[in-house]
């Protein structure tokens, strides 16, 4: 017996579309980080290119969070 | 789940879309469908099943469904170029340790003192072979020199000194003879300066001074 799911259909709709929101500022915010990183490096900076790929990381770890939040709705 | 075109509904079987009005997509392992089958929509270019080509029918692909692009697909998609911004952000941390290994640059000779006349100009390679630099004596006396690549695409400038510039003919990109900083153009760094000494009447490189702005 399938258990009903935890949303409506209107309303994982909504989620769904606010979660590839976020998603997309943060690969935006990733562009950013990447090409002022790679100035910075270019430039001979090289005091920011450790936190810049940490917090790169950081942001790729909440769009794979969120993206397997958007598959569990389905379950 | 994402709207979908006039001409398109949702299948019960598999919620994948579907031509209006198209029939149900066989099971698996049923008699394979036979080219115009009903389960298939239209063509790419719009028209009747019967209307495409005979390579086509052959080979039937139901086109709505394969450029039919979810917003999970797309949220997923995402995820991926997110993976590949990070690889770029490690790539950057690898390239600064091959360059930190690579040491120091070495002290090199480049020319005599009064080889080089007020206004005048010349080219040597510094901090490796191949590596185009250029030292100038300003007006005043002085002695400067940068790496000849301009910041913005690695074309080499040029120095016109009369005009108390560096000239990057590419992209039209000005840089300040006397400090390297940008004046004019596309370019957003400075030019990469070379550090110089007078010792015994011989100019020598001695270093490179990368700079953000």
């Amino acid at each position: 017996m399938s258990r009903s799911p935890r949303f409506a259909r209107s309303q994982r709709k909504a989620i769904v579309s606010g979660i590839l929101c976020i998603v997309l500022i943060l690969v935006v915010l990733q562009l950013w980080l990447l090409t002022a990183t790679m100035n910075a490096f270019l430039g001979g900076d090289t005091d920011i290119l450790l936190p810049a790929a940490l917090a790169s990381v950081g942001c790729l770890a909440l769009n794979a969070g969120l993206l397997w939040y958007v598959y569990s709705l389905d379950r | 789940m994402s709207e979908l075109p006039g001409n398109l509904e949702r299948s019960p079987g598999d919620g994948l879309p579907r031509a209006v009005g198209a029939e149900e997509r066989p099971a698996a392992g049923a008699a394979s469908p036979s080219p115009g089958a009903e389960w298939l929509s239209v063509g790419p270019d719009g028209r009747e099943w019967e209307a495409q080509p005979k390579w086509r029918r052959d080979f039937p692909i139901d086109s709505p469904r394969d450029e039919y692009v979810a917003r999970r697909d797309f949220t997923k998609f995402m995820v991926v170029i997110s993976l590949g911004f990070v690889v770029g952000q490690f790539w950057i941390l690898f390239q600064n340790a091959l360059r930190r290994r690579t040491g120091a640059p070495p002290v090199r000779r480049i020319a005599r003192v009064d080889q080089i006349s007020v206004g005048g100009s010349l080219g040597f390679e510094y901090p490796e072979p191949g590596r185009s630099a250029v030292l100038v004596r300003l007006g005043d006396g002085r002695l400067v020199a940068f790496d000849q690549s301009c910041t913005h695409l690695q074309c080499p400038v040029l120095a016109q000194v009369d005009r108390g510039r560096f000239y990057c003919p590419c992209h039209q990109g000005i840089f300040d003879l006397e400090t390297g900083r940008v004046v004019a153009g596309p370019p957003e760094r400075p030019l990469t300066r070379i550090i110089i000494e007078e010792r015994g009447g011989w100019v020598y490189a001695t270093g490179i001074e990368r700079r953000t702005g």
